[in-house]
Protein backbone atom coordinates (compact mmCIF):
# COMPACT_ATOMS: atom_id res chain seq x y z
CA UNK A 1 0.00 0.00 0.00
CA UNK A 2 2.98 2.25 -0.46
CA UNK A 3 1.96 3.79 -3.56
CA UNK A 4 -1.60 4.38 -1.91
CA UNK A 5 0.68 6.93 0.52
CA UNK A 6 2.43 8.09 -2.56
CA UNK A 7 -1.23 9.43 -4.60
CA UNK A 8 -2.10 10.91 -1.72
CA UNK A 9 0.75 13.34 -0.27
CA UNK A 10 0.98 14.01 -4.30
CA UNK A 11 -2.71 15.07 -4.40
CA UNK A 12 -2.22 17.20 -0.94
CA UNK A 13 1.16 18.80 -2.88
CA UNK A 14 -1.18 19.15 -5.80
CA UNK A 15 -4.19 20.78 -4.14
CA UNK A 16 -2.04 23.45 -2.20
CA UNK A 17 -0.30 24.27 -5.30
CA UNK A 18 -3.92 24.30 -6.65
CA UNK A 19 -4.82 26.88 -4.30
CA UNK A 20 -1.72 28.59 -3.99
CA UNK A 21 -1.18 29.80 -7.45
CA UNK A 22 -0.72 32.79 -8.80
CA UNK A 23 -3.09 33.00 -11.75
CA UNK A 24 -6.36 31.16 -12.05
CA UNK A 25 -5.59 28.85 -15.21
CA UNK A 26 -2.92 27.02 -13.43
CA UNK A 27 -4.92 27.04 -10.43
CA UNK A 28 -7.47 24.99 -12.41
CA UNK A 29 -5.05 22.87 -14.26
CA UNK A 30 -3.56 21.51 -10.62
CA UNK A 31 -7.12 20.94 -9.80
CA UNK A 32 -7.12 18.36 -12.80
CA UNK A 33 -3.93 16.85 -11.66
CA UNK A 34 -5.55 16.35 -8.15
CA UNK A 35 -8.57 14.78 -9.53
CA UNK A 36 -6.52 12.34 -12.00
CA UNK A 37 -4.77 11.27 -9.00
CA UNK A 38 -7.61 10.67 -6.94
CA UNK A 39 -8.82 8.64 -10.35
CA UNK A 40 -5.92 6.20 -9.64
CA UNK A 41 -6.55 5.90 -6.19
CA UNK A 42 -9.72 4.76 -6.75
CA UNK A 43 -8.29 2.12 -9.46
CA UNK A 44 -6.05 0.99 -6.24
CA UNK A 45 -8.64 0.50 -4.47
CA UNK A 46 -10.52 -1.56 -6.39
CA UNK A 47 -13.47 0.77 -7.42
CA UNK A 48 -13.22 0.40 -11.65
CA UNK A 49 -16.96 2.43 -11.81
CA UNK A 50 -16.11 5.36 -9.74
CA UNK A 51 -12.33 5.46 -11.13
CA UNK A 52 -14.23 5.48 -14.99
CA UNK A 53 -16.97 7.99 -13.70
CA UNK A 54 -14.43 10.75 -11.71
CA UNK A 55 -12.17 10.58 -14.78
CA UNK A 56 -15.13 11.51 -17.35
CA UNK A 57 -16.43 13.87 -14.61
CA UNK A 58 -13.06 15.68 -13.93
CA UNK A 59 -12.51 16.35 -17.77
CA UNK A 60 -15.63 18.13 -18.03
CA UNK A 61 -15.60 19.89 -14.50
CA UNK A 62 -11.93 21.35 -15.67
CA UNK A 63 -13.51 22.17 -19.48
CA UNK A 64 -16.21 24.39 -17.71
CA UNK A 65 -13.93 25.55 -15.44
CA UNK A 66 -11.53 26.56 -17.64
CA UNK A 67 -14.41 28.28 -19.95
CA UNK A 68 -15.16 30.09 -16.54
CA UNK A 69 -11.35 31.67 -16.28
CA UNK A 70 -10.00 31.67 -19.97
CA UNK A 71 -10.17 35.36 -21.32
CA UNK A 72 -9.87 36.86 -17.10
CA UNK A 73 -6.80 35.25 -16.41
CA UNK A 74 -6.44 38.01 -14.06
CA UNK A 75 -3.68 37.79 -11.43
CA UNK A 76 -5.00 37.40 -7.62
CA UNK A 77 -3.93 41.14 -6.49
CA UNK A 78 -4.64 41.21 -2.45
CA UNK A 79 -6.11 43.97 -1.50
CA UNK A 80 -5.30 44.14 2.18
CA UNK A 81 -5.65 42.18 5.48
CA UNK A 82 -4.99 38.73 3.88
CA UNK A 83 -3.39 37.86 7.36
CA UNK A 84 -7.09 37.23 9.51
CA UNK A 85 -8.84 35.28 6.85
CA UNK A 86 -5.83 32.56 6.46
CA UNK A 87 -5.39 32.68 9.39
CA UNK A 88 -8.91 31.64 10.28
CA UNK A 89 -8.91 29.02 7.44
CA UNK A 90 -5.86 27.38 9.04
CA UNK A 91 -7.86 27.57 12.42
CA UNK A 92 -10.69 26.45 11.70
CA UNK A 93 -8.65 23.60 9.66
CA UNK A 94 -6.74 22.43 13.01
CA UNK A 95 -9.51 22.60 15.20
CA UNK A 96 -11.44 20.02 12.86
CA UNK A 97 -8.60 17.81 12.60
CA UNK A 98 -8.17 17.46 16.61
CA UNK A 99 -11.63 16.99 17.05
CA UNK A 100 -11.51 14.50 13.64
CA UNK A 101 -8.74 12.68 16.01
CA UNK A 102 -10.74 11.64 18.42
CA UNK A 103 -13.35 9.89 16.48
CA UNK A 104 -10.07 7.34 14.29
CA UNK A 105 -10.70 5.21 17.16
CA UNK A 106 -14.54 3.88 16.17
CA UNK A 107 -13.75 3.78 12.63
CA UNK A 108 -13.35 0.30 11.38
CA UNK A 109 -9.82 -1.02 10.72
CA UNK A 110 -8.22 -0.23 7.25
CA UNK A 111 -9.04 -3.19 4.96
CA UNK A 112 -11.38 -4.96 7.21
CA UNK A 113 -15.03 -3.39 6.11
CA UNK A 114 -18.00 -3.87 8.43
CA UNK A 115 -20.06 -5.59 5.56
CA UNK A 116 -22.67 -5.81 7.82
CA UNK A 117 -25.87 -4.51 4.72
CA UNK A 118 -23.78 -5.75 1.87
CA UNK A 119 -22.89 -9.22 2.69
CA UNK A 120 -26.10 -9.97 1.68
CA UNK A 121 -25.57 -7.87 -1.72
CA UNK A 122 -22.38 -9.95 -2.36
CA UNK A 123 -24.13 -13.05 -1.30
CA UNK A 124 -27.66 -13.02 -3.35
CA UNK A 125 -26.71 -10.07 -5.61
CA UNK A 126 -26.67 -12.32 -8.27
CA UNK A 127 -29.68 -14.39 -8.06
CA UNK A 128 -31.81 -11.77 -6.83
CA UNK A 129 -30.78 -9.26 -9.98
CA UNK A 130 -29.34 -11.04 -12.49
CA UNK A 131 -26.70 -8.23 -13.17
CA UNK A 132 -22.70 -9.53 -12.62
CA UNK A 133 -21.67 -5.69 -11.98
CA UNK A 134 -22.96 -5.73 -8.17
CA UNK A 135 -22.62 -1.99 -8.05
CA UNK A 136 -25.07 -1.49 -10.93
CA UNK A 137 -27.50 -3.92 -9.19
CA UNK A 138 -27.06 -1.93 -5.57
CA UNK A 139 -27.57 1.75 -8.12
CA UNK A 140 -30.88 0.41 -9.97
CA UNK A 141 -31.80 -2.10 -8.01
CA UNK A 142 -31.81 -2.44 -4.02
CA UNK A 143 -31.12 1.41 -3.75
CA UNK A 144 -32.79 2.74 -6.61
CA UNK A 145 -34.35 5.56 -4.52
CA UNK A 146 -31.11 7.04 -4.01
CA UNK A 147 -30.51 7.08 -7.72
CA UNK A 148 -34.18 8.93 -8.34
CA UNK A 149 -33.66 11.45 -5.70
CA UNK A 150 -29.94 11.85 -7.24
CA UNK A 151 -31.59 12.63 -11.00
CA UNK A 152 -33.69 14.75 -9.34
CA UNK A 153 -30.94 16.86 -7.85
CA UNK A 154 -29.57 16.82 -11.34
CA UNK A 155 -32.18 18.19 -13.05
CA UNK A 156 -32.65 21.07 -10.16
CA UNK A 157 -28.93 22.18 -11.11
CA UNK A 158 -29.71 21.97 -14.57
CA UNK A 159 -32.63 24.26 -14.05
CA UNK A 160 -30.52 26.51 -12.18
CA UNK A 161 -27.81 27.00 -15.03
CA UNK A 162 -30.88 27.62 -17.83
CA UNK A 163 -32.36 29.91 -14.82
CA UNK A 164 -29.34 31.70 -14.85
CA UNK A 165 -28.49 32.57 -17.69
CA UNK A 166 -32.46 33.18 -19.38
CA UNK A 167 -31.83 36.15 -16.96
CA UNK A 168 -29.26 37.56 -18.78
CA UNK A 169 -30.70 36.90 -22.26
CA UNK A 170 -34.23 38.68 -21.90
CA UNK A 171 -32.55 41.88 -20.20
CA UNK A 172 -30.76 42.36 -23.63
CA UNK A 173 -32.78 41.26 -26.32
CA UNK A 174 -32.08 43.13 -29.17
CA UNK A 175 -28.28 42.24 -28.58
CA UNK A 176 -26.72 41.14 -31.77
CA UNK A 177 -24.90 37.53 -30.95
CA UNK A 178 -21.07 37.37 -31.15
CA UNK A 179 -19.05 34.95 -32.93
CA UNK A 180 -17.03 32.98 -30.11
CA UNK A 181 -14.18 30.67 -31.34
CA UNK A 182 -13.99 27.96 -29.11
CA UNK B 1 -5.88 33.14 -45.96
CA UNK B 2 -9.17 32.97 -46.76
CA UNK B 3 -10.99 36.62 -45.86
CA UNK B 4 -14.09 35.21 -43.89
CA UNK B 5 -12.35 32.92 -40.94
CA UNK B 6 -14.04 29.85 -40.46
CA UNK B 7 -15.36 29.02 -36.77
CA UNK B 8 -13.57 26.40 -34.75
CA UNK B 9 -9.97 25.55 -34.24
CA UNK B 10 -7.57 24.77 -36.92
CA UNK B 11 -7.92 22.36 -39.96
CA UNK B 12 -5.54 19.93 -38.00
CA UNK B 13 -8.17 19.61 -35.31
CA UNK B 14 -10.87 19.67 -37.40
CA UNK B 15 -9.09 16.54 -38.86
CA UNK B 16 -8.63 14.55 -35.76
CA UNK B 17 -11.97 15.41 -34.48
CA UNK B 18 -13.63 13.85 -37.53
CA UNK B 19 -11.92 10.54 -36.71
CA UNK B 20 -12.28 10.64 -32.87
CA UNK B 21 -15.99 12.09 -32.17
CA UNK B 22 -17.83 8.95 -33.41
CA UNK B 23 -15.42 6.48 -31.59
CA UNK B 24 -15.82 8.20 -28.47
CA UNK B 25 -19.62 8.64 -29.06
CA UNK B 26 -19.39 4.68 -29.72
CA UNK B 27 -17.71 3.90 -26.56
CA UNK B 28 -20.33 5.49 -24.20
CA UNK B 29 -23.45 3.56 -26.29
CA UNK B 30 -20.70 0.28 -25.15
CA UNK B 31 -20.22 2.08 -21.56
CA UNK B 32 -23.87 2.27 -20.92
CA UNK B 33 -25.20 -0.96 -22.23
CA UNK B 34 -22.78 -3.49 -20.80
CA UNK B 35 -23.32 -1.41 -17.41
CA UNK B 36 -24.74 -4.50 -15.59
CA UNK B 37 -21.74 -6.80 -16.96
CA UNK B 38 -18.99 -4.72 -16.74
CA UNK B 39 -17.61 -1.74 -15.22
CA UNK B 40 -19.57 1.43 -16.59
CA UNK B 41 -22.63 2.30 -16.30
CA UNK B 42 -25.22 4.73 -16.94
CA UNK B 43 -23.69 7.62 -15.18
CA UNK B 44 -20.00 7.67 -16.44
CA UNK B 45 -21.23 6.44 -20.05
CA UNK B 46 -23.68 9.59 -20.24
CA UNK B 47 -20.58 12.05 -19.41
CA UNK B 48 -18.87 10.19 -22.05
CA UNK B 49 -21.33 10.73 -24.39
CA UNK B 50 -21.86 14.35 -23.73
CA UNK B 51 -18.24 14.93 -23.69
CA UNK B 52 -18.13 13.49 -27.47
CA UNK B 53 -20.89 16.61 -28.52
CA UNK B 54 -18.59 18.62 -26.80
CA UNK B 55 -15.33 17.59 -28.55
CA UNK B 56 -17.23 17.98 -31.70
CA UNK B 57 -18.35 21.81 -30.72
CA UNK B 58 -14.97 22.54 -29.37
CA UNK B 59 -13.27 22.17 -32.31
CA UNK B 60 -16.14 23.17 -34.75
CA UNK B 61 -17.88 26.13 -33.42
CA UNK B 62 -21.20 25.76 -31.90
CA UNK B 63 -23.15 25.88 -35.43
CA UNK B 64 -22.68 22.51 -36.91
CA UNK B 65 -23.78 21.01 -33.38
CA UNK B 66 -26.58 23.30 -33.76
CA UNK B 67 -27.66 21.84 -36.82
CA UNK B 68 -27.41 18.68 -35.65
CA UNK B 69 -28.95 18.80 -32.77
CA UNK B 70 -30.87 21.84 -31.18
CA UNK B 71 -31.31 22.81 -27.56
CA UNK B 72 -34.41 22.55 -27.24
CA UNK B 73 -33.87 19.27 -28.47
CA UNK B 74 -31.43 18.73 -25.81
CA UNK B 75 -33.76 19.95 -23.34
CA UNK B 76 -36.58 17.53 -24.50
CA UNK B 77 -33.79 14.29 -24.30
CA UNK B 78 -33.50 15.42 -20.68
CA UNK B 79 -37.15 15.43 -19.53
CA UNK B 80 -37.54 12.16 -21.77
CA UNK B 81 -34.79 10.40 -19.39
CA UNK B 82 -36.18 11.30 -16.08
CA UNK B 83 -39.83 10.22 -17.12
CA UNK B 84 -38.70 7.08 -18.99
CA UNK B 85 -36.76 6.72 -15.49
CA UNK B 86 -39.97 7.32 -13.69
CA UNK B 87 -42.33 5.18 -15.67
CA UNK B 88 -39.66 2.02 -15.01
CA UNK B 89 -40.14 2.99 -11.27
CA UNK B 90 -43.89 2.57 -11.18
CA UNK B 91 -44.26 -0.13 -13.29
CA UNK B 92 -42.22 -2.05 -10.96
CA UNK B 93 -45.40 -1.20 -8.78
CA UNK B 94 -46.49 -4.61 -10.74
CA UNK B 95 -45.00 -6.99 -8.32
CA UNK B 96 -45.64 -4.95 -5.49
CA UNK B 97 -43.35 -2.53 -4.60
CA UNK B 98 -41.83 0.95 -6.40
CA UNK B 99 -38.69 0.33 -8.40
CA UNK B 100 -39.54 -3.31 -7.90
CA UNK B 101 -37.56 -5.65 -10.79
CA UNK B 102 -40.44 -6.82 -13.01
CA UNK B 103 -38.87 -8.50 -15.60
CA UNK B 104 -37.38 -11.95 -15.04
CA UNK B 105 -33.70 -11.82 -14.19
CA UNK B 106 -32.63 -14.35 -17.09
CA UNK B 107 -29.34 -15.58 -17.98
CA UNK B 108 -26.23 -14.46 -16.21
CA UNK B 109 -23.28 -12.74 -17.88
CA UNK B 110 -25.58 -11.71 -21.05
CA UNK B 111 -26.40 -8.38 -22.35
CA UNK B 112 -29.83 -9.23 -22.54
CA UNK B 113 -30.19 -10.07 -18.54
CA UNK B 114 -30.84 -8.15 -15.06
CA UNK B 115 -34.14 -7.20 -15.63
CA UNK B 116 -35.01 -3.61 -15.70
CA UNK B 117 -30.86 -2.36 -15.02
CA UNK B 118 -29.87 -1.93 -18.55
CA UNK B 119 -33.56 -0.53 -19.33
CA UNK B 120 -32.91 1.84 -16.41
CA UNK B 121 -28.44 2.73 -17.41
CA UNK B 122 -29.93 3.69 -20.89
CA UNK B 123 -32.29 6.17 -19.16
CA UNK B 124 -30.13 7.60 -16.70
CA UNK B 125 -27.83 8.20 -19.49
CA UNK B 126 -29.64 9.82 -21.13
CA UNK B 127 -30.91 12.28 -18.37
CA UNK B 128 -27.02 12.64 -17.86
CA UNK B 129 -25.45 13.57 -21.24
CA UNK B 130 -29.06 15.86 -21.96
CA UNK B 131 -28.80 17.24 -18.53
CA UNK B 132 -24.62 18.11 -18.75
CA UNK B 133 -24.66 19.18 -22.72
CA UNK B 134 -27.60 21.75 -21.79
CA UNK B 135 -25.50 23.34 -18.62
CA UNK B 136 -22.51 23.48 -21.20
CA UNK B 137 -24.69 25.06 -24.22
CA UNK B 138 -25.57 27.34 -21.05
CA UNK B 139 -22.45 28.40 -20.11
CA UNK B 140 -20.96 29.25 -23.78
CA UNK B 141 -24.08 31.08 -24.75
CA UNK B 142 -23.92 33.16 -21.23
CA UNK B 143 -19.77 33.58 -22.10
CA UNK B 144 -20.97 35.44 -25.42
CA UNK B 145 -23.37 37.67 -23.63
CA UNK B 146 -20.83 38.48 -20.88
CA UNK B 147 -18.25 39.18 -23.57
CA UNK B 148 -20.60 42.24 -24.67
CA UNK B 149 -20.34 44.23 -21.89
CA UNK C 1 -2.88 6.58 9.50
CA UNK C 2 -4.84 6.98 5.42
CA UNK C 3 -7.80 8.45 7.28
CA UNK C 4 -5.41 11.04 8.13
CA UNK C 5 -4.07 11.94 5.26
CA UNK C 6 -7.48 11.79 3.57
CA UNK C 7 -8.58 14.40 6.25
CA UNK C 8 -5.40 16.52 5.86
CA UNK C 9 -7.17 16.74 2.18
CA UNK C 10 -10.62 17.58 3.62
CA UNK C 11 -8.93 20.29 5.73
CA UNK C 12 -6.95 22.18 2.43
CA UNK C 13 -9.90 22.10 1.13
CA UNK C 14 -11.98 23.88 3.70
CA UNK C 15 -8.92 26.19 4.32
CA UNK C 16 -9.45 27.57 0.45
CA UNK C 17 -13.15 28.05 0.58
CA UNK C 18 -12.52 29.92 3.88
CA UNK C 19 -9.74 31.92 3.23
CA UNK C 20 -9.74 32.74 -0.23
CA UNK C 21 -10.90 35.67 -1.55
CA UNK C 22 -11.62 35.14 -5.13
CA UNK C 23 -14.54 32.56 -5.73
CA UNK C 24 -12.89 30.77 -8.61
CA UNK C 25 -10.56 30.16 -5.79
CA UNK C 26 -13.49 29.11 -3.74
CA UNK C 27 -14.73 26.74 -5.50
CA UNK C 28 -11.95 24.90 -6.19
CA UNK C 29 -11.56 25.14 -2.11
CA UNK C 30 -14.80 23.40 -2.54
CA UNK C 31 -14.12 20.70 -5.17
CA UNK C 32 -10.95 19.42 -3.10
CA UNK C 33 -13.41 19.26 0.09
CA UNK C 34 -15.69 16.87 -2.22
CA UNK C 35 -12.73 14.93 -3.77
CA UNK C 36 -11.46 14.17 -0.07
CA UNK C 37 -15.19 12.72 1.27
CA UNK C 38 -15.58 10.53 -1.67
CA UNK C 39 -12.09 8.83 -1.11
CA UNK C 40 -13.07 8.86 2.56
CA UNK C 41 -16.14 6.46 1.26
CA UNK C 42 -13.99 4.42 -0.93
CA UNK C 43 -11.17 3.88 1.72
CA UNK C 44 -13.68 2.68 4.02
CA UNK C 45 -15.24 0.33 2.06
CA UNK C 46 -11.51 -1.48 1.03
CA UNK C 47 -11.05 -4.91 2.00
CA UNK C 48 -7.70 -6.07 2.32
CA UNK C 49 -6.54 -8.60 -0.93
CA UNK C 50 -9.88 -7.81 -2.18
CA UNK C 51 -11.36 -7.87 -5.45
CA UNK C 52 -13.39 -5.78 -7.43
CA UNK C 53 -17.21 -6.31 -6.84
CA UNK C 54 -17.75 -7.86 -10.36
CA UNK C 55 -18.71 -11.16 -10.76
CA UNK C 56 -16.86 -13.21 -13.56
CA UNK C 57 -18.80 -16.61 -14.96
CA UNK C 58 -15.17 -18.80 -15.10
CA UNK C 59 -13.79 -17.87 -11.72
CA UNK C 60 -15.22 -17.99 -8.22
CA UNK C 61 -14.75 -15.07 -6.50
CA UNK C 62 -14.73 -15.14 -2.81
CA UNK C 63 -13.52 -11.85 -1.17
CA UNK C 64 -14.91 -8.83 -2.75
CA UNK C 65 -14.53 -4.58 -1.70
CA UNK C 66 -18.10 -3.28 0.02
CA UNK C 67 -20.46 -2.20 -2.91
CA UNK C 68 -22.29 -0.12 -1.38
CA UNK C 69 -19.90 3.05 -0.31
CA UNK C 70 -19.25 3.00 -4.10
CA UNK C 71 -22.71 2.81 -5.36
CA UNK C 72 -23.09 5.96 -3.23
CA UNK C 73 -19.70 7.63 -4.24
CA UNK C 74 -21.03 7.12 -8.23
CA UNK C 75 -24.38 9.21 -7.71
CA UNK C 76 -22.23 11.76 -5.39
CA UNK C 77 -19.22 12.37 -8.13
CA UNK C 78 -22.31 13.40 -10.77
CA UNK C 79 -23.84 15.52 -7.93
CA UNK C 80 -20.61 17.33 -7.53
CA UNK C 81 -20.06 18.11 -11.53
CA UNK C 82 -23.69 19.59 -11.45
CA UNK C 83 -23.30 21.49 -8.26
CA UNK C 84 -19.78 22.60 -10.10
CA UNK C 85 -21.41 23.82 -12.91
CA UNK C 86 -24.49 25.79 -11.01
CA UNK C 87 -21.49 27.58 -8.72
CA UNK C 88 -19.33 28.31 -11.91
CA UNK C 89 -22.58 29.91 -13.50
CA UNK C 90 -23.49 31.69 -10.43
CA UNK C 91 -19.78 32.99 -10.33
CA UNK C 92 -19.41 34.72 -14.32
CA UNK C 93 -23.02 35.92 -13.67
CA UNK C 94 -21.20 37.86 -10.57
CA UNK C 95 -18.35 38.82 -12.82
CA UNK C 96 -20.09 40.03 -15.52
CA UNK C 97 -22.30 42.49 -13.23
CA UNK C 98 -18.83 43.53 -11.18
CA UNK C 99 -16.35 43.11 -13.28
CA UNK C 100 -14.35 41.10 -10.91
CA UNK C 101 -13.85 37.89 -8.91
CA UNK C 102 -12.38 39.25 -5.67
CA UNK C 103 -15.52 39.43 -2.87
CA UNK C 104 -13.97 42.24 -1.12
CA UNK C 105 -14.45 44.39 -3.89
CA UNK C 106 -17.67 42.79 -4.67
CA UNK C 107 -18.53 44.22 -1.46
CA UNK C 108 -16.97 47.49 -1.63
CA UNK C 109 -18.86 47.86 -5.00
CA UNK C 110 -22.52 46.90 -3.38
CA UNK C 111 -21.79 49.19 -0.26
Amino acid sequence: MVELYFLLVFMIIGSVGALQAKDLLSSVVALGAVGLGLCLTFLILKAPDVAITQLVVEILSIIILIRATLRKDLPEVPTGGWMFPSAMGVGFAVILLLVALKCFPDLPVFGEPKLRVAQHYLDSGLQETGAANLVASVILDYRAYDTLGEATVLLTAVMGVLAVVRKVGRKKPDQPEEQTDA
Amino acid sequence: MPEKPEPGMTILVKTVTRLTAWLILLYGIYIVLHGHISPGGGFAGGVIIALSFIHLMLAYGKEVVFRKLSKEMVELMESTGALVFLAIALLGLTTGYFFGNFLPAGEPFNLFSAGTIPLSNIAISFKVWAGLFAVFLALVLLRIDNVGE
Amino acid sequence: MIYLLCLVLFCVGIYGLLSKRNIIKMIVGLIIAEHAVNLFFILVAYRRNGRAPILAPDVAITQMVDPLPQALVLTAIVIGLATTALLVALAIRIYGKYGTYDIAKIRELRG
